[in-house]
């Protein structure tokens, strides 16, 4: 099955998965098309991370079906390299190689995983570090790196990788508050180049301002969806009511 | 009173650091060879002991149970057993086994006496090797190791490239401990006639009745060659060191 971008760039339906005997996501479905950004809420525990993580395979799922660009990421035999390669992921915390300078954080992956040319991949990687607006921190370790600033060198890193798809994990919740907005600003940008994007956040400003539409899990199922304006004014269901209720 | 007497009889300048073989050309040469076997012996013994640490520690995290079985089982043999009786099982045990004929139509033995004691030398301290990249692999954060994961690295990536390079920070001060004793343990080869420092030594004294001066020799030689090590692990440590990291 080849994949035509009038179909769903990410899909995944009925999905189940449970670590042991406990089900954490009790049959999940969501279509992402190329360059939408969606956002994804809930209460802690509710399976987000495992939900976006299932996407690019770091987990396994027990049922259902996920598709990346009409890849099936639950077949025993997916190239896993060939998901990684379209499947960018930031973490909530940075998860950068400390021991490798900024430039080389991003350079390392390209180089190593992609074979591609050191001289074209440097060219890149300043590109995209001045991009994420850190021009002059090159070739400074992560552990001479402000938390804002360690993440988007996270976000450069992933995206030397040239993804179709983007994947952030509560990027700013281990962040200062004044250096949140930098990291958002980044994820603006990228949005605004028509990158895809999937976000589990709990920056509902930011959600409701970038999202093509926003999607409330609790207990593993997604209780609502829809387009932020509808959403956050609009919430149906008593369970987003409250949330929202206590969040905003 | 004896006691006094001997001891200030030790700092007599006569006897104090009196480096018999300094002066003697004969003992001298006999002297240098000793110490070239010893630093030989440290020296490959280091590199080889490094190789079955690091490939052990990968293997440790490998998915194959019998493989992490069999190094675990390796692991627990030479930590829990005497070295030197590891050196006799090697040369008397295996050595009188693994024969090849010879030119000359008698049965030769396969390795060298110095050949097993480099082989005893690097396993045992090589099974501690293990132990302490272990100990350095399992401090480095799952998350880094996903991180990478992410980016489309293999497994074999992952370990050569973050995983190792990390550990190895952690290990480094339980490795030169290791190491350090690895050089003295070198001393064990004497048994199996490896002509090393103490072998040479124990010649020397036993034709010239000279007991304390070499006593001096040896100590002081020992005394150098672990300075010198000291100093490389030292400068390995700075070299590794990342600015911002582990304070
Ligand atoms: N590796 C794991 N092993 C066992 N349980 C896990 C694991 N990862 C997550 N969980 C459990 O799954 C549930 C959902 O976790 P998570 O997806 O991290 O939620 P969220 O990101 O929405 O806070 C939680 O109850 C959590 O304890
Ligand atoms: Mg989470």
């Amino acid at each position: 099955m080849t994949w035509t971008p009038q179909q769903p760039i990410v899909s995944l339906k009925d999905v189940h998965k449970s670590f042991g005997s406990v089900e954490v996501l009790r049959g999940i479905s969501l279509d992402v098309m190329k360059g939408e950004v969606i956002c994804i809420i809930g209460p802690s525990g509710s399976g987000k991370s495992t939900l976006i993580r299932c996407i690019n395979a770091l987990n396994d799922i027990q049922a259902g079906s996920i598709t990346v660009e009409g890849l099936e990421v639950n077949d025993p035999k997916l190239d896993k390299l060939a998901l990684r390669r379209k499947v960018g992921m930031v973490f909530q915390q940075y998860n950068l190689f400390p021991h490798k300078t900024a430039l080389q954080n991003v350079m390392m992956a390209p180089i190593k995983v992609l074979g591609q040319d050191r001289a074209e991949v440097e060219n890149r990687a300043r590109a995209l570090i001045a991009k994420v607006r850190l021009n002059g921190k090159e070739d400074a370790y992560p552990g001479e790196l402000s938390g804002g600033q360690q993440q988007r060198v996270a976000i450069a890193r992933s995206l030397a990788m040239n993804p179709d798809v983007m994947l952030f994990d509560e990027v700013t919740a281990a962040l200062d508050p004044e250096t949140v907005k930098e990291v958002l600003m980044t994820i603006k940008d990228l949005a605004a180049d028509g990158m895809t994007c999937i976000l589990v956040t709990h920056e509902m400003g930011f959600a409701r301002e970038i999202a093509d539409c926003i999607y409330f899990t609790d207990r593993g199922v997604i209780v609502e969806s829809g387009p932020p304006a509808t959403f956050f004014d609009n919430a149906q269901d008593p369970r987003t009511q409250q949330f929202l209720a206590q969040i905003l | 009173m004896d006691l006094a007497n001997t001891f200030i009889d030790w700092l007599r300048p006569d006897w104090f650091l009196n480096l018999a073989v300094v002066s003697d050309d004969y003992n001298r040469g006999r002297y240098v060879a000793g110490l070239w076997m010893t630093i030989k012996l440290s020296v490959v013994s280091i590199f080889l002991s490094l190789l079955v640490g690091v490939l052990g520690a990968a293997v440790q995290g490998a998915p194959s149970r019998t493989l992490r079985v069999a190094v675990g089982l390796f692991v627990a043999f030479f930590r829990n057993t005497p070295p030197l009786v590891q050196l006799y099982f090697f040369y008397f045990a295996i050595g009188t086994v693994l024969r090849i004929t010879g030119e000359n139509g008698l049965p030769q033995p396969l390795i060298s006496n110095f050949g097993w004691a480099i082989i005893s030398l690097s396993l045992f301290a090589g099974a501690l090797n293990v132990e302490i990249f272990r100990a350095g692999v399992e401090a480095v954060p799952r998350s880094t190791v996903e991180a990478a994961e992410a980016l489309g690295y293999t497994r074999l990536q992952i370990y050569t490239d973050i995983v190792l390079p990390l550990a190895v920070r952690v290990s480094l001060p339980a490795l030169g401990t290791n190491l350090v004793n690895l050089v003295k343990t070198t001393t064990l080869a004497y048994a199996i006639a490896v002509p090393e420092l103490l072998y040479i030594s124990a010649q020397i004294w036993s034709e010239d009745l000279n007991v304390r001066e070499m006593m001096n020799v040896l100590l002081v030689s020992y005394v150098g060659l672990v300075a010198v090590l000291v100093w490389v692990l030292h400068r390995w440590e700075k070299a590794l060191r990342i600015p911002g990291y582990g304070e």
